[in-house]
């Protein structure tokens, strides 16, 4: 079983739910980014760490206007993983597109992942027939692997995918971008209830989980939320300690279950 | 003929290392479908002559091979046009359009998307959409809805919805980013047009094959005209769509020299679009290719003073014909397309598009043999802007 696995089990113990907020690397300022990391690790069960890339083409305007001024500054994909490593409690997971691995070569890049105390990894652009080299080298150095599933994805590859998952299965709530949704989406519990069916691994909603309601409501039915755009909205408006607040609101919801 | 040859590409859409399907899980199933649905279509005689009959109709195809007395003259050896800036629309890019918005209509989307950079694929698309009676969104960088105005207005008045993308650069490769966000929200009732052999499979080969009609007509042409094969056919390099459609007309003929033509921009020390000459393997748009990227893997800037060649990557078959040897790419700069677009236009009355101006540069270096076919893959009234403020444009003082 991966650490990160490990970990997960032992947090969700007694059906409590997780937490895992995302934040883009470098962010407001590579200088004040571990400030930022401690804010959100307060109330994270795991945090997502999202590498800087050019050309996010999974995520909407918020995060990738995130992602730009985290390049402007500096913080390419490689940095990101460096400038992520040291005092955070708490296991970090990084969200990188596909190119970046690609370029580094898969097992250097896992190599390197793995020395800045990474213990998952997701690539949202790598689908599962191409993802077998990397899911080999992220095992060998206990990076939990976290495949997405996606409400258009057929009941026959939803147990290929989740098959494949070694820290938790990613139910993507919606079709569409990452961003801010009036409501949770009606399709996100079919998501959910199609990876119970074939695997036993925590999952955990993602995408159009912005408020403390929306994560009550996905976390009815799944076993936590993932939450992204809102959590980069507040480090980049109103500062860290107010992102630790939102999610502070988000556990508590999450705890009335 | 040209729909139900085998694909070109493997199982998984791979051209030697290259090519592949690298999405989002969102998109795997629809990629999956367009593939089906192709599959299905090329194989089907219906479909084909409906085909054939649009590019006969609509296109008004065949375009002519052209003979270019006055500029053979000047090169000293024997030039032919494929004139591709006499379809309808002025550019090849409505060969493809009319093939897929055919397909999705046939797999019942309600709705087409596209991105564009010089504008010719999102008129084309446009055109295909008023055709079919489809509602079509066009997502084109704001560079290029700048530099590329005339298109624009025409999109428009062809009854689709244009979109400025300010991300990244602003050109093509924001708007095939863009049109992609589109993609994954709206994938149950959308149809993406890709308007080059770029993407993930299946359309890199579903689009090569579409654009083959070409080469097809092309090699009879000049069998017809000459009696023989030419030495080389000579093509500009972009994504590479009217490229590919040439040269696979002559695959089969060893002794044809296939040469595809990139931007060098302001040289290839400096900005450029030449993927091949300059890229290293990578993942961009859903396909691995040659694409100009920094040693963190983020995609760099490309640059040309034609649109539709100023893309950081290039399509997988190219790729993949560059690493065998069969096809051989060459680069002709922002300075040096300009003087073939003048000499094109002065030598024959055709004023090409600043994209096939790369082409008929390169056929003027007089590199590839004595009688050569050149791709002109579009005319160039969207271009006389740009090329009027070009510094130094003697050809309109």
């Amino acid at each position: 079983m991966s650490s990160l696995l490990e970990h997960l089990r032992d947090r969700s113990r007694g059906g409590r739910r997780l937490l895992v907020p995302y934040v883009v690397a470098g962010l407001p300022e590579p200088e004040a980014y571990s400030q930022v990391l401690a804010a959100l690790a307060e109330h994270a069960d795991a945090l997502e760490v999202g590498l800087p890339y050019s050309d996010p083409l999974m995520d909407g305007p918020v995060i990738a206007s995130a992602a730009q001024r985290a390049l402007r500054a500096g913080v390419g994909p490689l940095h990101a993983l460096d400038l992520t490593a040291g005092a955070v409690s708490g296991p970090r997971i990084a969200m990188t597109y596909y190119n970046p691995v690609h370029r580094a070569g898969e097992d250097a890049f896992c190599e390197r992942c793995a020395r800045a105390g990474f213990a998952g990894l997701i690539v949202p652009d790598l689908p599962l027939e191409a993802s077998a080299p990397l899911r080999a080298a992220a095992a060998r150095r206990d990076l939990a692997w976290i495949p997405l599933v996606a409400p258009t994805t057929p009941h026959a590859r939803v147990a290929a995918l989740a098959g494949s998952a070694t820290g938790f299965v990613y139910a993507v709530s919606t079709l569409g971008v990452t961003g801010r949704r009036e409501s949770l989406s009606e399709r996100a519990g079919a998501v959910v209830a199609a990876c119970r069916e074939v695997t036993d691994l925590p999952v955990l909603v993602g995408i159009g989980v912005s408020t403390p309601e929306q994560a009550y409501e996905a976390a009815t039915f799944a076993d936590g939320v993932v939450v992204g755009t809102a959590v980069v909205e507040k480090v980049l408006e109103e500062g860290a300690a107010a992102a630790r607040d939102l999610l502070a609101r988000m556990r508590e919801a999450l705890d009335r279950l | 003929m040209t729909l139900s040859a085998p694909p070109v590409c493997d199982a998984s859409g791979f051209f030697g290392d290259f090519g592949g399907r690298y999405v989002p899980e969102i998109l795997v199933p629809a990629l999956q479908e367009l593939e089906d649905a192709w599959a299905e279509a090329r194989r089907d005689a219906d479909f084909a002559a409906r085909y054939e009959q649009l590019l006969r109709d609509v296109v008004g195809r065949p375009t002519p091979l052209y003979e270019a007395r006055r500029l053979s003259e000047r090169a000293g050896r024997r030039i032919l046009l494929k004139r591709e800036d006499l379809a309808h629309t002025g550019a090849h890019k409505i060969n493809n359009t009319l093939g897929q918005v055919l397909l999705a209509v046939r797999m019942g989307k309600e709705r087409v998307i596209a991105e564009t950079g010089a504008g010719q694929h999102g008129v084309a698309t446009a055109t295909a959409a008023a055709y079919f009676g489809l509602p079509c969104v066009v997502y084109m960088g704001a560079l290029d809805v700048r530099r590329q105005h005339l298109n624009v207005v025409r999109m428009r008045m062809l009854g689709a919805e244009v979109v400025p993308v300010e991300a990244g650069s602003a050109t093509l490769k924001d708007a095939i980013n863009e049109a992609l966000r589109d993609w994954v929200t709206n994938v149950d009732t959308t149809h993406y047009v890709i308007g080059s052999v770029v993407g993930p499979h299946p359309y890199p080969d579903m689009v090569a094959a579409l654009q083959s009609v070409i080469g097809d007509e092309a090699r009879a042409q000049v069998l017809e005209a000459l009696g023989a094969l030419p030495d080389a056919v000579i093509a500009c390099v972009g994504g590479g769509s009217n490229a590919i459609g040439l040269f696979r007309g002559f695959y089969d003929d060893p002794g044809v020299r296939l040469v595809g033509v990139e931007a060098a921009g302001e040289g290839l020390s400096g900005r450029h679009g030449a993927s091949i000459a300059r890229g290293t393997p990578g993942v961009l748009h859903g396909a691995r290719s040659l694409v100009l990227q920094d040693d963190q893997g983020l995609i760099t800037h490309a640059h040309s003073i034609s649109a539709g060649l100023d893309y950081p990557g290039v399509g997988p078959e190219h790729a993949w014909l560059a690493a065998t040897g069969r096809a051989r790419y060459v680069s002709v700069t922002d300075r040096e397309a300009l003087d073939g677009f003048a000499a094109l236009c002065r030598s024959e009355g055709v004023v090409p598009a600043l994209e096939s101006a790369h082409a008929v540069a390169h056929a003027l270096r007089g590199e590839d043999g004595d009688v050569v076919v050149v791709g002109l893959s579009g005319r160039g009234d969207k271009d006389v802007a740009v090329v009027a403020e070009a510094a130094d444009a003697a050809i309109v003082a």
